[in-house]
């Protein structure tokens, strides 16, 4: 593709020809994910996450399928026909587990997959776009996440929507209308539960189309790599197949088991009791949490409680809440040094961990009941979250002195095998780097 | 630009923030239910097996059928069951005859066939377990106003749902402190969210015999009767550990497989 000395798909068999010659489709995905796409030889485990979040987006789409052939998406039968998948249904408890668990384990995969990219400057140009679709990708999970959890009708699916579709009532003079238009009615009910399983069936396949506009885009300059020094010639790289293929796999089944692990033996773990209580509309939960996986945004929302300037608390908390995700598309101008990896910016490592606490704690936060000393720690930590990204970033920018950097990947590669190779066999050392 | 509009924009987000996080707090008096209420006793379930983690436990089906014998001869006079069915109960070693003849002894509501009237029948073992009260104003109008819920799903719709039962069963001997006055109709339990329950007491002493001889102590029948609410909840959990355990020594010799493959495959590249 955009390498010049990418291998070249040359089908032997002559069915592959012929195929070749009118459906390009084994070229595509030769030149995608296979040998046809060469990658920086030095990245690391860090960046299988990427691959990860693409079977955590397939096992939910085929789960999710089947579960939609049992499912019935009315009030009065939804909770009872996730009770009949669970009971009835030949291994129907499975495939609900794995959809439940795996929509924890998509986040799970996405949030490493999303500090990676922070960590290695995956946002800096030429990547812009592969970082904002990523950035969209993100947002349309949360939304398909959410409505997914209105689903079965429970109490937190209830109160949750109760609660996620009120906050467009803060909006001044529509607000209150355009809550009524989106749920269909002055409160969630049927006409809600039915365009949130119409939508959830339809996002993950607008989800899978982002993806493949994202690998279009990434392909272009190539993934980043652990020194941000960007690939210059065939030394950096190795073809995706069989190099990085047989790396992921051992990722894949790492990931699998884990998944496995809470599947079968702690599948309620991330989930809330509450929701294996029919929905109520007249007995509210004493503790209202959204799924974990928005914990931290959640604590954003409810920092916010004086109102100031005029605009009510529960406005700059939504406002904020929004902007905390969206002020991510700007990221690639906000921090303007072109130095992309962490590991060569002293003072951005610092700031960089800092933040990965502060989402941790925002997470806890956002979790635990609205109260002292909560609030304040959110309110503390939601600030730096601000912090960080509008005003450290920038700044950093121009008072930070990067440290030297490798001329290229190739020679921070064979500077490092020099030395293992020397210490095992000096005599090997030479042979190394003709690969 | 951007970076201006958002360093603009960063410093009113922490201004607000600050400002809101270094205001005093109004005093919040102490909730004297939080000091009273108590958290669950941990108990030892078998079918959480060795080392409670719940990997290779499975169910003890004489307990399961001691719970059942309880939750029939006391819980179900007020708890419905319905999302078990009578057949399910083969599942916990009970024959097909005696299925059929414990569903049997209940009356779930029918169609006479003739007039079309309304009426009752005898249930067959596809049957459901038919609910207490024929509907929630009856449920209420039998107990002092609150809500006998339903307990297919309890263990699971309760945070430590089996220690949290097992205490609340057996946990109405405990006094209230000096001074704090249980209202009229409901019961002192500290294990209960609000501390006053409107459920009273519901096992005493030998309160059931049970066949086989075990002795019915009040935490004996609370124990069988979690156990059987466990399984009423969660029916796969003993395929759910087959299955795991069988999948997680599947996908560790495939993790092995492929780690292996992974270093043939990059022997001698340097990375
Ligand atoms: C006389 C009727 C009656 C009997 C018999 C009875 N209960 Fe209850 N139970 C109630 C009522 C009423 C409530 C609701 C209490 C409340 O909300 O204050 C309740 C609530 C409960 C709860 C829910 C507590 C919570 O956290 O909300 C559980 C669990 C429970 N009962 C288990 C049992 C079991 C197990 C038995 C059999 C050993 C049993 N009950 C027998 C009337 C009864």
């Amino acid at each position: 593709m955009s390498f010049p000395w990418a291998n070249h798909y040359e089908p032997k068999h002559p069915l592959m020809q012929w195929v070749d010659q009118r459906l390009p489709l084994p070229r595509l995905v030769y030149n995608a994910v296979g040998a046809g796409y060469p990658v920086p030889r030095n990245i690391n485990y860090w960046y299988n996450f990427g691959v990860l979040a693409g079977v955590a987006l397939m096992i939910q789409i085929i789960t999710g399928v089947v579960l939609a052939m049992h499912f019935s998406a009315h009030v009065t039968t939804a909770f009872d026909s996730v009770e009949h998948i669970m009971r009835n249904v030949n291994s129907g408890w499975m495939i609900r587990y794995m959809h439940m668990n795996g929509a924890s384990f998509f986040f799970i995969v996405v949030y490493f997959h999303i500090f990676r990219g922070l960590y290695y400057g995956s946002y800096k140009a030429p990547r812009e776009v592969v970082w904002m679709l990523g950035v969209v990708i993100f947002l349309l999970m949360m939304a398909t996440a959410f409505m997914g959890y209105v689903l079965p009708w429970g109490q937190m699916s209830f109160w949750g929507a109760q609660v996620i579709t009120s906050l467009f009532s803060a909006i001044p003079l529509v607000g209150e209308t355009i809550r009524t238009w989106l749920v269909g009615g002055f409160a969630p009910d049927n006409a809600t539960l039915t365009r949130f399983f119409s939508l959830h069936y339809l996002l993950p396949f607008v989800i899978l189309g982002v993806v493949i506009l994202k690998i279009w885009a990434l392909h272009i300059p190539g993934s980043t790599n652990p020194t941000g020094v960007e690939v210059q010639g065939p030394q950096d790289t190795l073809p995706f197949h069989p190099y990085f293929t047989a790396k992921d796999f051992v990722g894949i089944c790492v990931y699998l088991m884990l998944f496995a692990i809470f599947v079968f033996f702690m599948p309620n773990a991330m989930g809330h009791p509450d929701n294996y209580i029919p929905a109520n509309p007249l007995s509210t939960p004493s503790h209202i949490v959204p799924e974990w996986y928005f914990w931290p945004f959640y604590a954003i929302l409810r920092a916010f409680t004086i109102n100031f300037l005029w605009i009510p608390a529960k406005l700059w908390g939504v406002i904020a809440m929004f902007a905390s995700i969206l002020l991510l598309f700007f990221l690639p101008w906000l921090d303007s040094s072109r130095v992309k990896s962490t590991a060569y910016r002293p003072m951005y490592k610092i700031w960089f961990w800092v933040l990965v606490v502060d989402v941790l704690i925002l997470a806890y936060c956002g979790g635990a009941p609205a109260e002292e000393p909560y609030v304040r720690i959110s309110q503390i930590a939601a600030a730096y979250y601000f912090a960080h990204f509008l005003i450290v970033l920038p700044i950093l920018s121009f008072i930070e002195k990067p440290l030297p950097m490798p001329n290229s990947i190739a020679e921070s590669v064979f500077a490092k095998a020099g030395h293992k190779d020397a210490a095992a066999a000096p005599a090997g050392a030479a042979a190394a780097p003709a690969e | 630009m951007v970076r201006f509009l958002g360093f603009g924009v960063g410093l009113v987000f922490v201004l607000v923030l600050l400002v809101a996080a270094l205001l005093p707090r109004d005093d919040v008096p102490a909730d004297p239910i939080k000091a009273i209420h108590e958290h669950p006793r941990s108990a030892h379930w078998q079918q959480d097996g060795p080392l409670g983690m719940g990997v290779f436990g499975t169910y003890d089906r004489a307990q399961l059928q001691r719970g059942f014998q309880v939750y029939k001869e006391v819980c179900s006079a007020c708890h419905g069951l319905r999302l078990v069915a009578f057949r399910n109960l083969s599942e916990i070693g009970f024959s097909e005859a005696e299925v059929k003849a414990l569903a049997k002894a209940k009356d779930v509501p029918s169609i006479n066939s003739q007039t079309g009237e309304e009426t009752t029948r005898p249930a067959l073992p596809s049957d459901h377990f038919p609910s207490p009260f024929p509907n929630e104003t009856a449920a209420r109008a039998a107990n002092n106003n609150a809500l006998p819920p339903d307990l297919s799903l309890i263990v699971k719709a309760r945070p430590n749902g089996k220690n949290y039962i097992h205490s609340l069963l057996t946990g109405y001997d405990e006094t209230a402190p000096k001074g704090f006055d249980v209202p009229q109709g409901l019961h002192f339990n500290p294990y209960f969210h609000s501390v006053n329950i409107a459920m009273a007491k519901p096992l005493n002493e030998d309160q059931v015999t049970y066949a086989d001889g075990t002795k019915a102590t009040v935490d004996q029948m609370a124990m069988d009767v979690v156990a059987f609410l466990q399984w009423a909840a969660e029916p796969e959990l003993e395929k759910r550990r087959q299955i795991g355990v069988a999948s997680l020594i599947f996908l560790g010799i495939l993790t092995l497989l492929a780690f292996l493959t992974y270093r043939r495959v990059w022997a001698g590249i340097a990375h």
